[in-house]
């Protein structure tokens, strides 16, 4: 598996170079690959996401190229590690844009390297696919900008659509001090009125705490808790879900979508019995009912995936699939590598079906999916189920 | 005057005006501008270090604190309250120069482990607050700055911005050596050599030392603020230890009390993780390496270690730290 | 009230004895040369990680925590011969930025050898909370605790009754002295860079089935390991329990009783007041300096 992943670094370095030569030396256009730019976060705090979205790009970069390419010419994918730091991500993306010359950009696994790198996009004009999870990439909407990653005001949405089916409203935010978490907190008390959600207690930790016995103390004494809200990302939320239970709060526990994978069960063990939380239907691909639309596509990711990488498949790397066959869609679409013409059929995608839902993008709309897009998930036996 | 000008000053400073000038010629695209001013700002950052590692012999793990400080001042002062960016830089500047003083005093009481610790410390705390208190700063995922302006007239682009970083560099260096040269960088070396000597000679060196911290705060925070309306944007990631220890291993490299050796470590350790970009999987151990490796093997940096080769060997004294720019 | 203080006080003991044991290892390491091992926390990596994996691939606990441990403190000999001792007699700067970029290396180092994931390690004797006085602590908690004690009753045996320990003691009052008395300094210092790798992988061990393990879980926990030595006085082996107990229970405290939102800045902060006020810390030794 190591090897792959070098081999194909290797291959793209020179084919980068290569091709760099190749357009410095100006001939003509025709039959020179396809680039696509990826900057993502494959070391550093956001490995999580950015290992699983660059093994994704590169595993269907080369199927795509097995199968004849795109409009008979070869996809090259050009990825770099920015490492969760924003000021990385804007370098690199502007020596993809400027250096590597790239058709298009899919990546930006986290909201701080994407919004970095969004004056850049937009001034440089050339159609850019993020992979992060707040609401502020696309709104308000950005003409270069778009998304596939459900949003973070989308994951509230749809637990306390799930609350108020269980009648919980009165609850309990506990959330760490990454982006992600922050981002969501902010999401989450900004809509819960909407749902008749009442948030009697806040309490946050860092993203390194090794224990939350203290803050969730705190709640189980806060008099009226119905419910538990974790809007968290990475280490935190597996402790969380451990402490919950060596302290025996009772109440039910919901986590945010950050954890959505089978990784969260490991790391939280049988602590994690009876947690909900919102994910993409990739999460539980082959407890899917036969007649479900999405059923094909993410059987198939996770096929693909799980046996060329050995590991469990992940939500993330699902994005970045999206990403992708959004992109090379809208080429071929597009009938080049105009970057304009790629946008607006970026822009005019409608019924694509990917890992993350049903994709119907519009111009005021560069995300394209709506709460139907995410399922609600209880762990039940040490494994993901549907609930309901 | 060919004396002057082989003298580390003026030739020096000449040698480095030509090469920005010159760069130019090098530089095909955008993206290489880029690098080129992160490298500039990283100088910036650097010479001051320098000031108060190399010269004075003191230590900071913290200084990406200052330089954030910096960054953050001017990014919420321009963008969140509209203040026009030159001033917002001067008060940021102002106020940072002023933490510096009053914070200094007591640090700089500390030698060697502690001043290290208590460094390290205050860089923790400064990137948690910048980090927490997001309602300011943004948190962890930042916010955009505006660009900078001075009586309408907008600094865009990269092109632009490299000269204006240039020039900055050749007044940081030239501030630089000024120093060193003064009375105030005798003093210095002085109480870098001896701190109870000097002091018996009349030196006050807790003046001296608070003096050098505070420029080497100004320093940092000047670059700060210039890189927050350069990249557009700000986030907490340029205020971590994980900068600090590059900002110490750039000066370390470079060749401490050395200013050209600092300019030179920042140029390398600047463009080495864009050309390691291919092996990401190893950038982590390479960087660690080349830290261990210069510190066994090149003690004193490139810089001074490249002198020594090259200085033709002087009758009756070693080449000092005053011997060399 | 007193079931939730009860909570705080027992969790931030627990933390507070992790915080000792890798404060221990950094007092031993400057007692024997006045370096400060930044890669310290990286001991602790290496302790929780290698168990993980030889866990993972078959080996019971009985094997796999002495295995783990003697990996690190390979490590840590490795680190002294090839980073520390080439460097003798370095300035203060110097052997801060070797350790420093020691650390770095080794944690590049761990996401080849293991991975960037997290992993979760079973706990030693289950997980059941145990119930006091209203409060609630896992077995695992015990065991930190319990052998964090057995293991400080050890090294004050070792260091008070054996040779060795005892040369070592002698090296950290004074190398001049010890190596006139015929104390091979060099060897001392050796060991105890080994030393401080085991019980810094001994810390990661007891700590990583209760918090997740991965290639950068070291970094926090150095630091505030740091921070506990700090305020224990560096080079005392009573300050570095001491300081990690109480820097457990303030956390915690604090954490509950003031806001959550700061808990990690509180480690810094207390160093930073040590620092100012009390520079040579609880119990560490008031020197004067040469001139």
């Amino acid at each position: 598996m190591k090897f792959t992943q070098a081999g194909y670094r290797f291959k793209l370095g020179l084919a980068a170079a290569a091709a760099a030569f190749a357009l410095v030396a100006g001939p003509a256009v025709a039959q020179q690959p396809i680039k696509i730019g990826a900057f993502l976060s494959v070391t550093g705090g956001a490995a999580f996401l950015g290992d699983p979205e660059q093994k994704t790009l590169e595993l269907y970069v080369g199927k795509i190229n097995d199968a004849g390419g795109v409009l008979g010419r070869k996809l090259q994918l050009v990825a770099y590690d920015s490492a969760g730091d924003a000021e990385k991500a804007r370098t690199f993306a502007k020596r993809l844009i400027e250096q590597d010359k790239v058709d298009v950009i899919v990546g930006g696994s986290t909201t701080g390297e994407t919004m970095a790198v969004v004056p850049l996009v937009e001034a440089a004009q050339i159609p850019f696919i993020s992979l992060a999870g707040a609401v502020v990439i696309i709104e308000p909407v950005k003409k270069w900008v778009f998304k596939t990653p459900h949003t973070d005001r989308m994951a509230c949405e749809k637990i306390f659509v799930d609350m108020q089916a269980r009648k919980l409203s009165k609850i309990a935010l506990i959330s760490g001090n990454g982006g992600f978490d922050k981002s969501m907190r902010a999401q989450c008390l900004g809509v819960a009125k909407k749902y008749g959600i009442d948030v009697i207690a806040d309490e946050t930790y860092g993203d390194k705490d090794t224990d939350m016995t203290a803050q969730l103390t705190k709640i189980k004494n806060t008099a009226g808790v119905q419910a538990v809200l974790n809007a968290g990302f990475g280490a935190g939320p597996a402790i969380v879900t451990k402490n919950y239970r060596q302290i025996a709060i009772s109440v039910p526990l919901y986590q945010s979508h950050g954890v959505a994978s089978k990784a969260f069960i490991k790391l939280a063990g049988a602590a994690a019995e009876g947690v909900r939380l919102p994910a993409a239907a990739l999460l539980i691909a082959d407890n899917l009912p036969a007649s479900d639309p999405q059923r094909s596509v993410v059987v198939n990711y996770e096929k693909e995936y799980e046996s060329h990488f050995k590991s469990d498949v992940s939500t993330f790397g699902g994005h970045a699939y999206d990403g992708l066959m959004i992109a090379v869609d809208a080429i071929k679409k597009a009938g080049g590598t105009d970057k304009a013409k790629v946008r607006d059929a970026i822009e005019a995608t409608h019924g694509y079906m990917g890992t993350g839902g049903l994709v119907n993008m519009s111009a005021t709309d560069h995300l394209g999916l709506d709460l139907t897009a995410f399922r609600m998930l209880e762990v039940k036996g040490g494994d993901w189920t549907l609930v309901k | 005057m060919l004396a002057r000008l082989a003298s580390p000053r003026t030739g020096g400073l000449l040698a480095l005006a030509v090469v920005i000038a010159l760069l130019p010629l090098a530089l095909s695209n955008k993206y290489f501008y880029d690098v080129a001013i992160l490298v500039g700002l990283n100088a910036i950052v650097c010479i001051g270090l320098n000031l108060l590692i190399g010269y004075a012999g003191q230590i900071s793990l913290g200084h990406a604190g200052f330089f954030g400080l910096g960054a953050y001042g001017s990014a919420v002062l321009a963008s969140r309250y509209g203040w026009p960016p030159l001033a917002a830089l001067l008060a940021t500047t102002g106020a940072v120069a002023m933490l510096a003083y009053v914070v200094g005093r007591p640090i700089l009481r500390l030698r060697g482990h502690y001043l290290a610790m208590a460094t390290l410390g205050l860089g923790i705390i400064i990137f948690m607050i910048i980090s927490t208190e997001d309602k300011f700063t943004g948190g962890p995922d930042g916010i955009s700055v505006v660009p900078f302006s001075v009586a309408g007239f907008a600094l865009q682009g990269e092109r632009v911005w490299y000269w204006v970083v240039g020039a900055l560099l050749l007044v940081a260096v030239w501030l630089g050596l000024n120093l060193i040269e003064s009375p105030t960088g005798r003093a210095l070396r002085a109480l870098h050599s001896s701190e109870v000597g000097a002091e018996v000679v009349g030196i006050n060196a807790a003046e001296h030392k608070l003096m050098v911290f505070v420029v080497s705060a100004v320093f940092a925070s000047v670059a700060g603020s210039l890189a927050a309306h350069y990249s557009g944007f700000v986030t907490p990631s340029k205020v971590t230890f994980l900068h600090s220890i590059e900002l110490v291993t750039m000066v370390v490299f470079g060749g401490l009390a050395s200013t050209f050796g600092a300019v030179v470590g920042a140029v390398v350790l600047t463009t080495l993780p864009q050309l390691l970009a291919a092996f990401e999987d190893y950038e982590m151990m390479v960087f660690g390496a080349v830290m261990i490796g210069t510190m066994i093997f090149l003690p004193r940096g490139v810089v001074p270690s490249l002198a020594r080769l090259l200085r033709p060997r002087r009758a009756g004294g070693a080449a000092g730290k005053d011997s060399l720019a | 009230m007193s079931a939730q203080f009860m909570q705080y006080l027992l969790t931030g003991i627990t933390v507070g004895a992790i915080y000792a044991l890798v404060a221990l290892g950094f007092s031993i390491i400057f007692n024997a040369s006045d370096v400060i091992n930044f890669a310290q926390g990286e001991f602790v990596m290496i302790g929780g990680m290698a168990t993980m994996s030889l866990i993972a691939a078959g080996l019971p606990y009985g094997l796999a925590i002495p295995l783990a441990v003697a990996a690190a403190a390979l490590v840590g000999l490795a680190l002294e011969k090839f980073a520390v001792e080439p460097a003798r007699g370095a300035s203060v700067v110097t052997l801060i930025i070797i350790t420093i970029g020691a650390s770095i290396f080794l944690r590049g180092l761990a996401t080849l050898v293991w991975d960037k994931n997290l992993h979760a390690v079973r706990p030693f004797t289950g997980d059941a909370p145990i119930a006091i006085a209203g409060a609630t602590i896992l077995p695992q908690s015990l065991w930190v605790i319990g052998v964090t004690l057995a293991i400080v009753l050890a090294l004050s045996w070792f260091f008070g009754r054996t040779l060795l320990g005892k040369a070592m003691l002698a090296t950290s009052h004074n190398r001049l002295a010890a190596q006139l008395v015929g104390i091979n300094v060099r060897m001392v210092l050796f060991m105890s860079f080994g030393l401080s790798a085991a019980l810094g992988a001994v810390a990661g061990i007891l700590i990583a089935p209760i918090t997740t393990t991965s290639y950068d879980v070291g970094v926090m926990l150095g630091l505030k390991g740091f921070a506990a030595a700090i305020l224990g006085g560096l080079g005392s082996g009573l300050g570095a329990v001491v300081g990690g107990i109480v820097l457990g229970v303030a956390e915690t405290m604090s954490a509950g009783y003031v806001s959550s939102a700061y808990k990690d800045a509180i480690a810094f902060v207390i160093m930073l007041a040590v620092l100012f006020f009390l520079p040579s810390g609880l119990f560490g030794k008031r020197g004067g300096d040469r001139v």
